[in-house]
């Protein structure tokens, strides 16, 4: 037993937010907004340079072979940023999925660019409404009818559905997936889209966290400088409790993703509710977090001017990305309910009782 | 990351399941707050648990313990109330003073106070708040004025725990009468039963005798019983706020427990309440998980050498929060049964809940309220500016 991060984990972490904090600042975010491209391509080559692309991908089809667990924080770094493009995603969920397919005719050429970073991969999956970042992607994965296919994006007919938050790219697929390549039928998917359902519910989750950080910390750094009544408004006790409130929020988020990571891996009951666990939790530190930071900011809160609405504006979205509250909540509440509880059960599996 | 148990680990919450399940007293024992009788029955528990070496499994074996690491501290909690065992009277010797006295005491003090007090033989009370000393605690007046080797301690302390049935008290006196606020404190021991020292219970809301006034009145303790040095007293005080807030005093099982009985009552009951109950009860049962995962964390940050900071703050606001929850929750499960008394014909088998409720609302006002806690996080974790 031993819950702590590994110097190697805290390091891929610290790479992500070192390059993040040159790159990806709100400047750089309302540039980008300001283009109305997809990418920034200077931050994405350099992204691209660190190499996390396959991360997750195992070793013997190439990939760093690395586990959930060792980019949890690199993806709670991108929601602390603010990240526009589809890193979380690409790495995190669609690229080791693929890599599970990568055997099926045709599937290749496509793995090879993914691999490498020379292309991204989107996923259309039913839990989500919409597909994120199909535009800019160099293939898509799509579920039909529970079955897998990969098509060429440039092949399909997409509307966009644009989102308040102005970095997300959603859209839905209005044709053209007839032509998609099957890569597998519904048995042998069933179990790949429910692993990436998992692993896309907790680095969104994690993402939450970063953001509720971001938001804090946002609010906090005001703080100090906004005087009234000739001192920093940080120094009143109504302003200091409520940052101390989302910041107790996030403190007790983070165990909860930290090792919901640690299980992800492992199918069963018990996982699943500790992911969504951290999924509920980190939204709602997300939630409490923007709100709070808006109403310390005052009017200016409010304003375009101030950056905290692009946070808040992705709790929002991702509050029901992977799984709404709601289906997360039925999930603990299979697990409190038909599950072993108590104290020696925190870590509990179906292993344990095996 | 690791979260699994080793096999030493396993083998270890065996010992202690079978040694609990051996010991337990079959009866729930009456409250260590209502009469000596229920005190005393408590402290013959410790001297069993005692006799088991349980008494504080992370001491040296020279204080009577097992100097164990504070994740097998974690496992025995859980077996601790797993097992439904009585709560430990003397927390406020073993949980608040022993661990700061580990680390402030001579050797001389630790072999004179950790023994007794891990065999129940003594058990402690704490003596900080005065009447005009509370939330701002450096206020304090009391009086302990350097006569020979001895000190007469003198003044007026409140909200003192376990005071009325307790044999010592530990407290913060000023011991430099021209000292202001955090400067010139001490942190002296007394026997409650001393010349000098009067204890009046303050009859508490749920009625039992949990806390008390302490009037001292040139109460003469020989300079032995002052710990650290002479004026180290907040500092060292602060050390045991950490302790108490952070960590030992309100762990994890205790809540999980506590969720685990709630869970039973809601399906139970299922059937009875409206829909909305089970995300309320859900919310409970995550909480006291999430509380338990952030203790393992700090627990293996702590055993690899770290030290405990601001965050025993944010605990402490949690575990609070959390406790009144959660028994509100059981509450609104037991609708219109749960202003009962156990005693009522009507009342079946409704439990403790509403004890626990009274008890969960001092929750967020002892051991700092929840407000001083909420400075500190802004202060030293947020770093905003001091008001």
């Amino acid at each position: 037993m031993d819950f702590r991060f590994t110097e190697e984990q805290m390091m891929t972490a610290s790479v992500v937010r070192d390059l993040l904090s040159d790159l990806c600042q709100p400047a750089d975010l309302r540039r980008l907004m300001e283009s109305g491209e997809a990418r920034d391509p200077n931050r994405w080559c350099k992204i691209g340079e660190i190499g996390l692309a396959a991360a997750l991908v195992g070793e013997e089809h190439g990939g760093l072979g690395l586990r959930s667990i060792d980019f949890v924080l690199a993806a709670e770094a991108c929601g602390y940023a603010g990240l526009p493009e589809p890193l979380v995603e690409n790495t995190g969920v669609a690229l080791p999925l693929l890599a599970a397919l990568s055997h099926a005719e045709g599937v290749a050429p496509f793995f090879e660019m993914a691999l490498t970073g020379e292309i991204t991969v989107a996923l259309a999956h039913s839990a989500n409404a919409f597909v994120a970042d199909v535009d800019s992607a160099g293939a898509l994965i799509v579920e039909i009818e529970g079955a897998l296919y990969l098509a060429a994006p440039n092949t399909l007919r997409l509307t966009r559905q644009p989102s308040i938050d102005p970095f997300r790219r959603l859209f839905m697929i209005d044709g053209g997936v007839d032509t998609a390549m099957k890569l597998t039928g519904r048995n042998e998917a069933a179990p790949l889209l429910a692993a990436a359902f998992e692993r896309g519910a907790l680095f969104t989750a994690a993402q939450l966290v970063g953001i509720a950080q971001r938001c804090v910390d946002l609010a906090v750094a005001y703080a100090k400088e906004r005087q009234q009544f000739g001192k920093p408004i940080g120094s009143y006790q109504a302003v200091k409790h409520q940052l101390a409130t989302a910041q107790v929020k996030i403190e007790f988020a983070k165990p909860v993703l930290y090792a919901a990571a640690a299980v992800v891996e492992q199918p069963g009951m018990y996982s699943r509710s500790r992911v969504s666990q951290a999924k509920l939790a980190a939204a709602e530190a997300a939630d409490l977090a923007a709100r709070t930071a808006i109403q310390v900011h005052g009017a200016m809160g409010y304003s375009w001017e101030v950056d905290v609405h692009f946070f808040l504006k992705r709790a929002i979205a991702l509050t029901n990305w992977w799984g709404t509250p709601a289906y997360h909540r039925g999930r603990v509440a299979e697990r409190m309910l038909s599950g072993e509880l108590g104290p020696d059960n925190t870590f509990a599996s179906e292993a344990t009782y095996a | 990351m690791d979260l699994t148990y080793s096999t030493e680990q396993r083998r270890f919450r065996q010992e202690v399941r079978s040694w609990m399940e051996a010991h337990v007293p079959a009866e729930p024992l009456s409250s260590f707050d209502a009469t000596r009788e229920g005190f005393e029955a408590h402290r013959a528990w410790e001297r069993t648990l005692s006799e088991g070496r349980w008494g504080m499994v992370t001491w040296p074996e020279s204080y009577g313990g097992r100097g164990l690491d504070l994740i097998q501290w974690l496992i025995f909690e859980e077996e601790y109330y797993r097992s439904g065992a009585p709560l430990r009277v003397n927390q406020n010797g073993i949980f608040l003073l022993g661990p700061t006295l580990m680390e402030y005491g001579t050797p001389e003090q630790k072999a004179r106070f950790l023994t007794a007090m891990a065999s129940g033989d003594e058990v402690w009370a704490q003596a900080w708040s005065e009447p005009q000393a509370g939330s701002d605690l450096a206020a304090v007046k009391s009086t302990a004025v350097a006569d020979g080797e001895e000190y007469v301690l003198k003044g007026h302390k409140i909200w003192s725990s376990r005071a009325v049935f307790a044999d010592w008290a530990f407290g913060l006196f000023r011991t430099d009468p021209s000292s202001q606020r955090h400067k010139g404190l001490s942190l002296i021991f007394f026997p409650l039963n001393a010349p000098g020292v009067r204890v009046q219970a303050i009859p508490q809301i749920d009625g039992e005798k949990g806390f008390a006034e302490i009037f001292l009145d040139d109460v003469r303790v020989p300079a032995f019983h002052r710990l650290g040095g002479e004026g180290e007293g907040w500092s060292i005080c602060m050390a045991t706020a950490g302790f108490e807030r952070g960590l030992m005093l309100r762990s994890p099982a205790r809540f999980q427990v506590a969720a685990r009985k709630l869970v039973e009552l809601y399906k139970a009951h299922e059937h009875e309440v409206e829909a909305s109950v089970r995300d309320v009860v859900m919310q409970s049962w995550m909480d006291a998980e999430a509380y338990a995962l952030s203790i393992y964390s700090t627990a293996s940050r702590l055993t690899a050498g770290g030290q405990i900071g601001a965050e025993a703050s944010t605990n402490k606001i949690f575990w609070s929060e959390m406790d009144i929850a959660l028994h509100k929750a059981a509450l609104s499960i037991l609708g219109a049964r749960a202003e009962l008394l156990r005693s009522a014909p009507a009342a079946g088998d409704i439990g403790k809940w509403l004890d626990g409720y009274f008890f969960s609302l001092a929750g967020p006002i002892y051991a700092g309220s929840n407000e001083i806690q909420r400075n500190i996080i802004a202060e030293r974790m947020l770093g905003l500016p001091r008001s």
